[in-house]
């Protein structure tokens, strides 16, 4: 099942429900696209990713957000922006591989933002961990303090930005869920370009709200984060591990 | 809007730039301001109306910013990418300027005329782009 276009489906019903009279449901749709009221702290976005049904040599979740985010400046390998990396763990025991993406794992407890000297680096009430570049003064304190290597820096002046992506030189940047993306009802481009890839291996949603697939199944699997000893609760939570 | 009453008070003295700088214009037609490519509705040129725009813009967008960043209020309203999009018009041969080339641009010619320096575009793109439509904001693809 499409979870993108389901979730979308259910935001254009639960719009439409509120809805009085035919003349303004149309209304109502068009303006579904755009978020009127603020998140909520009941909310709390994350992932679940199968490494599975994560294929090895596969990147397309890593292309897909180089695209979307347009992270394609001709720069150094080592000032490269790396918003969301493949991985691959073997275990020296048995020699089972298995591959998985990692990206800012939306911790509950973000040490990003507790180093922040500026307020920059910040979480939204819904989970979603974001730098407001705004007031970012390019430290760096965030990218050391981030155990899962998520943040990158901006080195060179950029062009060419996405009008729904901003990123310019002297400030840390990492993956920000597409968060514009979520706050219209549509899914973050690298569970759509799995999806497209027919690997199905990122389902993401509101892990709080009962209805959703993510919350159903990570009540049915096992699933585990990265590096739980720290205690930060990322929302990004894998299986299979 | 309480917003609004703090702007209106506290574009007293910008207000009286733009005065200045929209007579001399006259005379030495320096300052050409491309127009938008539509009006907001029948009776308003602009989401405010237009003397609030020019004094207000800069403070608007900042409000605006803080309620996209912290809270994922999108409204099209007040959003730089909206702005862009309206104001920023294709030269003879079909190309935007961007705001690093040339007078053409909205915000650049009315700023450099007025010797402000924005760093908007330091990181937000200052051209309209094909994904996004006026009305529609992202056109999103599923
Ligand atoms: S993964 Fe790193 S950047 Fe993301 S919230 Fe956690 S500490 Fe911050
Ligand atoms: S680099 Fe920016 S976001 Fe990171 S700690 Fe410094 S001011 Fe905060």
């Amino acid at each position: 099942m499409n979870v993108s276009i389901q979730n979308r489906r259910s935001f254009l019903k639960k719009s439409a429900a509120i809805t009085i009279a035919p003349g303004v449901l149309l209304y109502s749709i068009s303006q579904a696209h755009h978020a009127e009221k603020p998140v909520k702290s009941t909310t709390r976005w994350g992932m679940l990713i199968d490494t599975n049904k994560c294929v090895g040599d596969c990147t397309g979740c890593v292309d897909a957000c180089t695209e979307e985010h347009n992270l394609t400046e001709d720069v150094p390998v080592e000032i490269k922006p790396t918003w969301i990396r493949k991985v691959t763990l073997r275990d020296k025991q048995t020699g089972r591989e298995s591959s998985l993406p990692i990206m800012c794992q939306h911790c509950e407890n973000p040490p990003c933002v507790d180093v922040c000297p500026t307020g920059a680096s910040f979480k939204r009430d819904d989970g979603i961990v974001i730098v407001d570049r705004h007031i970012c003064i390019g430290c760096r304190y965030c990218m050391m303090a981030c155990p899962y290597k998520a943040r990158s820096f901006v080195h060179e002046a950029l062009e060419n930005q996405k009008p729904h992506s901003p990123r310019g030189k002297g400030t840390v940047e990492a993956c920000n869920f597409c968060v514009y993306r979520i706050d219209t009802g549509v899914g973050p481009a690298c569970v759509e370009a799995c999806e497209t890839e027919g690997h199905q291996a990122i389902i993401y949603g509101d892990m709080n709200d009962p209805d959703s697939a993510i919350n159903q199944k990570l009540k049915e699997v096992s699933s585990s984060v990265l590096r739980p000893d720290l205690k930060l609760n990322p929302g990004i939570r894998y299986q299979g591990l | 809007m309480k917003i609004l009453t703090i702007l209106r008070k506290l574009g007293l003295v910008l207000s009286l730039a733009i005065v200045v700088s929209t007579v001399s214009a006259g005379e030495t037609s320096t300052l050409k301001i491309p127009k938008a490519k539509q009006n907001f509705s029948a009776e308003q040129a602009c989401v405010e109306p237009t003397d609030v725009m020019r004094r207000q813009h800069g403070l608007l967008l900042k409000h605006y910013r803080s309620d996209t960043m912290r809270h994922g209020v999108r409204t099209l309203e007040h959003s730089l990418v909206a702005c862009i999009n309206c104001h920023v018009t294709a030269d003879e041969a079909g190309n935007y300027p961007t705001v690093h080339q040339g007078s053409e641009h909205f915000c650049r010619s009315c700023h450099t005329y007025a010797a402000v320096n924005i760093d908007c575009f330091q990181c937000h793109t200052s051209q309209p782009q094909e994904s996004f439509s006026a009305d529609m904001g992202p056109v999103q693809s599923d």
